[in-house]
């Protein structure tokens, strides 16, 4: 039992990185229905350029009171700017072009960015893992035998904060507005003279940004990164919007701690850690046939 | 004996009534129109036949048997063949393969026949392929066999789509607004087109915006407003039936 | 040349096809270097996994990102069932057939629950499923070795005459499996089955209003394309004399999707030129990429440069050729216009 509980708290941070990546899977799936591979690495980039700017900063060890809250808000706004950037340079050059074109075309390009930027990662930090510095100071709580450490705290603290921030943009301002638009009705939304280039430009901006803020959560839990962790992250946080009902915010969100919790409870079992996967997709298909659109997701009547 | 018969059904889309408690039926060898405003619940009617959707309540009955909650693909096989309003073509295929693809439900070369071209297959093939070719002459396509279905110009793709849901040889053909966005020489030829499908043998039922058309080709005409059945009657009933007049025009003040 | 080949009539085309195997046969005789017939016969064995993912993707629309898996299974059935690894000896022979088999079972136990969903939920279910095959491989150590993989498998014969070292005789192997799936190809193409195929591919909705069991239909689709790969998988064991679970990546599977997107996706001898061209591209080019440099100077280590130069390849030719490199002329037209949107509404 007490191992069930420390692989729940273990699982829930673990989800709340998911979840963040999950969140532009599923926004630049709700409004031009690709599947952007090339997501996981960007959030892989994330933890880069944290690393990049935090080395810029010159912090390698624990930070505390003013400069931990400065130097981390720099490294996160940065790393969210970076990848942001790096998004929208994808959508423009790989993705828009493409728009109109049969639906394998984006998606193989999408691919090809994946395999482009794993490659920079490894140009750029070679080929194995690097080390992350523990800027945090990490004291940890034993409640009931349970170690919850202030890194897990974290993550699942930022990842909720960034997802009520972007529900309050995405239902409450004028561009969140605009996005829905475009989502549900590409042409229409053009028509009431929404500028659709920009919406989805923005959808990856935010999307990118904040694989970018996961990149930096995943540099501090795991304290160390390689150009390929992408990839496997990528495919458990597509997995996640899927299972939540792609599309939709929260069902991102909660498949990502979902996905998370399960890679978790596998660990209890002997050699788990290797069957992670197995796991994940595993209960991905039984939901999908029980629930085809997801958790959360609405099964829309087809449209004849 | 009627071919098809709706009794009672319904039809709920969540907390939204689309039909509500319809019932008609269509006669062997007839031609039927059944008309209202948009939204009225034309296109679900057709869907509940063709088993897009189940009804939430009520039974269809078609030739005596009970085809509601059966896959489409089952209830084509059964001999009901429809068009649709915005026309769903296969885009990147011939005409001819179109309208050999409607053929499928007849044929019976299996996966087997499909790999090595059995002798039956072959035989089968070229049956397949001249009745194909036959029915495009028959919509007036005799022509254009070769072509992609996407690059055929709007009037024929309508036509091409009547000719593919003949080639499963249904007993009950669905028009889907087939006149929608026709100009009035065009209408003329779909008109004498119905007919001449009707003395095939086949039940033509139709939903259809043009009263000229609907009231000039059909024998009997149901009228939908909001999901209800308000009106069932020849031509001339409906168009001096009260209620009819006021779901088109609105209530007098 | 090759676009009008591909717009040729079928007896046409029938003609070329044997003038270009009677070519294909008679080059060993010509040409003694049997490491290009090494190369040949890997080069056949991506045809051969290119020609039954096009039926999945190319013929039925069903976009599989886990094509690698079958590959895999048919690999591992050679490798567990014709080695010393249980001491059990299957003929070669016999397991083309069987490991074509069972990979064909498992495309049909993975396509059953899953064919219903929409298209991009299949992409991601195939794609887990791409990444479990080979991690139950990898974990299960018993059987399969492990990371190590299963070696020392069983030489073929023919007649009694082993195979050898040479590779000549798997050459020709490949080129009479090409020809059985160039076959099969062809005729489920014009079949029954390969208009219900495309009718999905084009409208699912209205391929339900033809009668056409969809799901039936895609089902054999899958099953299909996985026999392909799982006889690629046995004939590829073979060849190497080994497997091991690192061969059947994610990348595999994206790389025979690209050759299918390269040459033109459903027309077969695009299909055929677009896996021969990113071959070479990959395992050609590529690692010769450093020679070449050296020779004019140029001293930078291309091996770094791979996955860039192969998802730059990727990424251009999307970009400046959507339409693959030998689509049928009607379909270029179309595409070309700039109007096309195959998705129906």
């Amino acid at each position: 039992m007490h191992n069930v509980l420390q692989q729940l708290v273990n699982g829930l941070s673990l989800g709340g990185i998911y979840a963040l990546i999950a969140l532009g899977y599923t926004m630049v799936y709700g409004i031009i229905e690709l599947i952007n591979f090339a997501h996981g690495d960007v959030y892989t980039l994330g933890t880069f350029f944290s690393l990049a700017i935090l080395g810029l900063l010159g912090v390698s060890n624990q930070l505390h009171g003013t400069p931990l809250v400065i130097d981390v808000a720099i490294t996160v706004i940065g790393a969210m700017i970076l990848c942001g950037l790096v998004g929208v340079v994808i959508e423009r050059f790989a993705y828009r072009p493409l728009r109109n074109a049969p639906r394998l075309a984006p998606l193989i390009t999408a691919i090809g960015v994946s395999f482009i930027l794993e490659n920079v990662m490894q140009l750029w930090r070679g080929p194995s893992p690097v080390p992350f510095p523990q800027v945090f100071p990490n004291p940890a709580w034993v409640v009931g035998g349970i170690e919850i450490q202030a890194k897990q705290m974290m993550v699942i603290l930022f990842a909720i904060v960034m997802m009520v921030a972007l529900q309050l943009f995405i239902y409450n301002t004028k561009l969140g507005k605009a996005m829905r638009a475009t989502a549900q009705d590409r042409d229409a939304a053009q028509l009431m003279g929404i500028n659709v280039n920009a919406t989805i430009a923005l959808t990856f901006l935010i999307g990118s940004a904040l694989a970018g803020a996961a990149g930096f959560v995943s540099g501090v839990y795991y304290q160390s990164t390689w150009f390929f962790n992408g990839f496997n992250a990528g495919l458990k946080a597509f997995t996640a919007a899927v299972l939540g009902g792609i599309g939709n915010l929260a069902g991102a969100m909660l498949g990502g701690f979902l996905i998370g919790l399960i890679e978790a409870l596998a660990n209890l079992f002997p050699n788990g850690n290797q069957w992670s996967n197995v796991v994940v997709f595993s209960v991905l298909v039984l939901v999908l046939i029980f629930r085809p659109s997801g958790l959360l997701g609405e099964s829309l009547p087809e449209k004849v | 004996m009627p071919l098809l018969e709706m009794d009672n059904v319904t039809k709920m889309f969540g907390g939204l009534t689309a039909v509500h408690n319809v019932s008609f039926t269509v006669e062997q060898g007839a031609i039927v129109a059944m008309i209202g405003p948009n939204g009225a619940g034309k296109s679900t009617i057709f869907n509940l036949i063709t088993g897009i959707y189940e009804p939430t309540k009520g039974t269809i009955e078609f030739a005596d048997h009970h085809i509601e909650g059966l896959p489409t693909y089952q209830i084509t096989a059964s001999g009901i063949a429809r068009t649709f309003q915005n026309i769903r073509l296969f885009a990147f295929m011939s005409a001819l393969d179109n309208v050999m693809t409607g053929e499928h439900a007849r044929m019976k070369a299996k996966l087997w026949d499909s790999l090595l071209h059995t002798p039956g297959q072959r035989k089968e093939e070229a049956q397949v392929q001249a009745r194909a070719r036959e029915l495009l002459a028959f919509v007036g396509l005799e022509g254009d066999a070769e072509k992609y279905a996407r690059n055929l110009p709007y009037g024929s793709q309508r036509r091409l789509e009547i000719g593919r849901a003949l080639a499963s040889e249904p007993r009950l053909l669905l028009l889907d607004e087939p006149a929608a966005g026709m100009n009035p020489r065009e209408k003329e030829d779909l008109m004498d087109l119905i007919r001449r499908i009707r003395e095939r043998g086949v039940t033509v039922f139709l939903i259809e915006h043009d009263m000229g058309l609907v009231m000039n080709i059909s024998e009997r005409v149901t009228v939908l407003d909001h999901g209800d059945k308000i009106a069932e009657g020849t031509p001339a009933e409906i168009r001096s039936n009260q209620r009819v007049i006021e779901a088109y025009l609105g209530k007098p003040a | 040349m090759l676009q009008r080949l591909a717009s040729l009539p079928r007896s046409r085309q029938i003609i070329v096809w044997i003038g270009l195997a009677l070519v294909l046969v008679a080059l060993p005789f010509i040409d003694h270097n049997d490491s290009h017939f090494n190369l040949l016969a890997d080069a056949g064995v991506y045809v051969l996994l290119a020609l039954g993912l096009n039926i999945v993707v190319g013929f039925a629309g069903l976009l599989d990102l886990g094509y690698a898996a079958f590959f895999a299974i048919g690999s591992y059935s050679y490798a567990m069932l014709a080695s010393p690894q249980f001491n059990i000896h299957v003929p070669f022979w016999v397991m083309l057939f069987l490991a074509s088999g069972i990979a064909a079972v498992f495309g049909l136990l993975l396509g059953a629950p899953t064919l219903r969903l929409r298209g991009d939920y299949l992409a991601i279910v195939t794609l887990g499923f791409g990444e479990i095959v080979p991690q139950t491989f990898l974990n299960l150590n018993k059987y399969t070795g492990g990371p190590n993989g299963i070696s020392s498998l069983d030489t073929p014969s023919f007649f009694g005459h082993p195979f050898g070292f040479a590779s000549v005789p798997y050459y020709y192997v490949i080129l009479a499996l090409i020809g059985v799936g160039l076959f099969a190809a062809y005729n489920l193409r014009d079949s029954r089955l390969g208009r219900a195929w495309m009718a999905i591919r084009e409208d699912e909705l209205a391929a339900k209003h033809m009668g056409i069991n969809t799901t039936t239909a895609k089902l054999a689709a899958f099953a299909f394309g996985a026999s392909f790969s799982g006889m690629a998988g046995c004939i590829f064991a073979s060849k190497l004399n080994l497997v091991s679970p690192d061969s059947f990546q994610f990348s595999v599977s994206v790389l025979v999707l690209a050759m299918l997107v390269l040459g033109g996706m459903g027309n077969i001898p695009g299909v055929i030129v677009g896996s021969l061209v990113l071959f070479t591209v990959n395992f050609i080019f590529l690692p010769q990429a450093n020679n070449i440099a050296a020779s004019i100077n140029l001293h930078v280590d291309f091996t770094n440069y791979r996955f860039f130069v192969y998802g730059f390849i990727l990424v251009a030719i999307m970009l400046f050729k959507p339409e693959g490199l030998i689509p049928s002329q009607q379909r270029r037209a179309e595409l070309r216009a700039g109007h096309a949107k195959t998705e129906p509404g």
